[in-house]
């Protein structure tokens, strides 16, 4: 029983730290800490699905990008529709909403299109299954990129009203534990065990295909959540943000942390961030007991180099899978390491 | 644009894709791994072609593949050999961290504005026949991917290490059991995959002579797509599917109306999504038995 409340505890106060960190930072530096906390929420939302299931996938951040999409024209006032999105349809262009409810109908959007999008795929497992989800990657942006009814097209979706570090904390915090209540619930130690061997897992009477699919909108709901908090972070958005560079990165961030737990997205999530931030800082000078600038440019390559690195020298990522708490004790000392080739 | 004339470019088009798919296909037969960072061999070969545009085609041909054969040998050292034995899933990412890294590495060194090739520019110019219009590049295109899947086959088929890199895609363990060297089999296939992105390059860069540091990004994304979708099981249907998805972006684009030509992607994205609900194995991959293999 203790051991599962730090499991919800540990990830949940280290987000709680950064928030506070985070507040009493200046406000440039409070914006660094507030995307820090909506990565945690995408990367969370893709560790229910990927990691529970063990099926890869790289169509969430189209759900991320719903989501970012309906929250922020649903919080834009009247006159600014008007003025920035001229060929609205009726129904996004005569409803405002706050950010709250704005944030609930971005998880009801994200989780509606991964059910139907997941009802078709989810019978696909192994690489089908990743490219399959790419493809719906490809047409979400595709879509959103070139048609004026439901958004701003090509152009940047402006004048979001922008939330506080406070704000996103606990969009992180509700993240984490509808992620934490998944993975305890039977519904989640079902998807686990087809995760470790999708045979037995069918013998004892499971369906995987109804798993899979429970997961997938949820999760998708988790990431349309994050897509709002994403929109109004940044206070504006591009078709461009929520694309390959995103998916690249939080699907890196993830697997850096390490896939099957829930510790490691926030760890993957928190790592990157910081020190995305802190080679920022370093591109125009910062001192860390000397005095170190590092030349334009440096700083993508760097995380690119470091996540390259542990990969390759810890491929179980980081926390090597395990979610927060002391090493357990070994029932069997001669335990081969789980096969884990069987699903990509 | 004539019907006839379409079908040329469009099989042009899925020839040169054809050939991405053989150069994934190979190293993900023996390896299990899809290597996503493809496109940026192709990307330094276009840059190679770039920096030597004043000097003779030859030369500059010729570094354009030994640099991208250099490439490719670096990234199945230093990145893939020591993941050999992780998950398919965990070397698609570490392939994806190499790409982005590569990429961030090209707009460090090079910049983002871009390098113009001028390069064999000379086969942009078109071919008269009758009503058709053919460019020179596209014919070209044809029989350089003729002649190097050729050339591909017959070095599988007729020669010792073509022998030991089909032992090793049919069955990595036996095949070492049996005194099959895998980091030479495994080096090879990496030095085949990186000649193909060179010929890739040099055809390429004809086309769109505009290189970027995310040139190769979007080829490979849909060959890549065309190789799952085809199958990537067998390195014959996996280059079908890459031939299929050029063929049908090039003919699609070709007839849908100009108003909706921007949701091309959308339509061909569709189409793989369909096959892949139909035919999750492949479209071109042998009837297989429907259960799941343990």
């Amino acid at each position: 029983m203790r051991r599962r409340a730090t499991e919800l505890l540990a990830p949940a106060l280290l987000l709680v730290a950064v928030a506070v960190i985070g507040h009493a930072t200046s406000a440039a530096r409070q914006l660094e800490f507030g995307n820090a906390l909506v990565k945690v929420a995408i990367v969370v939302s893709l560790y229910l699905f990927i990691g529970n299931s063990g099926v890869i996938s790289f169509g969430h951040v189209s759900f991320v990008a719903v989501g970012a999409y309906l929250s922020g024209i649903l919080t834009l006032e009247a006159q600014q529709k008007s003025f920035v999105l001229p060929n609205l349809v009726p129904l996004l262009r005569d409803h405002h909403v706050g950010t709250p409810l704005s944030l609930l109908l971005a998880a009801a959007i994200g989780g509606s299109y991964a059910l139907l999008v997941g009802l078709p795929l989810m019978r696909l497992s192994g690489l089908p299954a990743g490219i399959a989800t790419f493809a719906v990657l490809g047409i979400t942006y595709n879509v959103l990129r070139n048609w004026e009814k439901i958004g701003p097209a090509a152009q940047a979706l402006p004048l979001v009203p922008e939330s506080g570090i406070w704000t996103l904390l606990v969009g992180g915090l509700i993240s984490i534990l509808v992620a934490f209540a998944y993975q305890r619930s039977r519904f989640g130690r079902r998807l686990r065990a087809t995760r470790e061997d999708p045979a037995a897992a069918q013998a004892v009477g499971i369906d995987i295909y109804r798993q899979r699919l429970i997961a997938f909108a949820l999760s998708g709901a988790l990431a349309g959540f994050a897509g709002g908090l994403l929109v109004h972070q940044l206070g504006s958005i591009t078709t461009d943000q929520v694309y390959l560079e995103l998916t690249f990165l939080t699907l890196a961030m993830l697997v850096v942390g390490g896939v099957s737990s829930l510790w490691g997205a926030v760890i993957g999530a928190l790592l990157i961030s910081g020190l995305d931030s802190f080679l920022g800082d370093a591109e125009n000078t910062v001192h860390i007991g000397f005095r170190l600038q590092l030349p334009t440019g440096t700083r993508l390559v760097t995380v690119g180099a470091i996540m390259a690195l542990v990969l390759i020298l810890r491929p179980s990522g980081l926390t090597g899978g395990k979610e927060f708490g002391p090493p357990r004790r070994r029932r069997r000392p001669a335990e081969l390491p789980a096969s884990s080739t069987s699903s990509v | 644009m004539s019907l006839l004339q379409q079908l040329i470019d469009a099989v042009a088009l899925g020839a040169l894709y054809g050939l991405v798919a053989v150069g994934i296909g190979l190293v993900f037969g023996i390896l299990r791994l899809v290597n996503f960072a493809y496109g940026e061999l192709i990307t330094i070969g276009g840059y190679t072609l770039a920096y030597l545009s004043g000097q003779p085609s030859v030369v500059a041909i010729v570094a354009c593949f030994a640099a991208v054969i250099a490439l490719a040998l670096v990234q199945e050292r230093v990145a893939f050999r020591p993941l050999r034995n992780a998950s398919p899933a965990t070397m698609l990412v570490a392939s994806f961290a190499v790409s982005f890294l590569l990429q961030n590495i090209y707009l460090l060194a090079f910049g983002s504005r871009g390098k113009t090739v001028s390069t064999l520019g000379g086969l942009n110019t078109a071919l008269a026949v009758g009503s058709l219009r053919i460019r020179w590049i596209s014919i070209v295109a044809l029989i350089a991917a003729a002649g190097l899947l050729a050339a591909t086959t017959l070095i599988l088929n007729r020669t010792n290490v073509g022998l030991h890199m089909r032992a090793a895609a049919t069955d990595f363990r036996t095949a070492r059991i049996l005194g099959v060297r895998a980091d030479r089999v495994i080096s090879f296939s990496f030095v085949i995959s990186g000649f193909l992105a060179a010929a890739v390059s040099v055809l390429l860069t004809v086309q769109s002579p505009l290189v970027t540091p995310d040139y190769g990004v979007s080829v490979t994304i849909f060959a890549l797509v065309g190789v799952v979708v085809g199958g990537l099981d067998r390195l014959v249907s996996a280059t079908l599917g890459g031939f299929a998805i050029g063929f049908t972006t090039s003919l699609v684009g070709a007839q849908l109306p100009s108003s909706s030509s921007v949701y091309l992607p959308s339509v061909v994205f569709g189409l793989v999504i369909l096959v892949l609900i139909l035919r999750p194995a492949g479209l071109f991959a042998p009837a297989r038995r429907a259960v799941e293999r343990v």
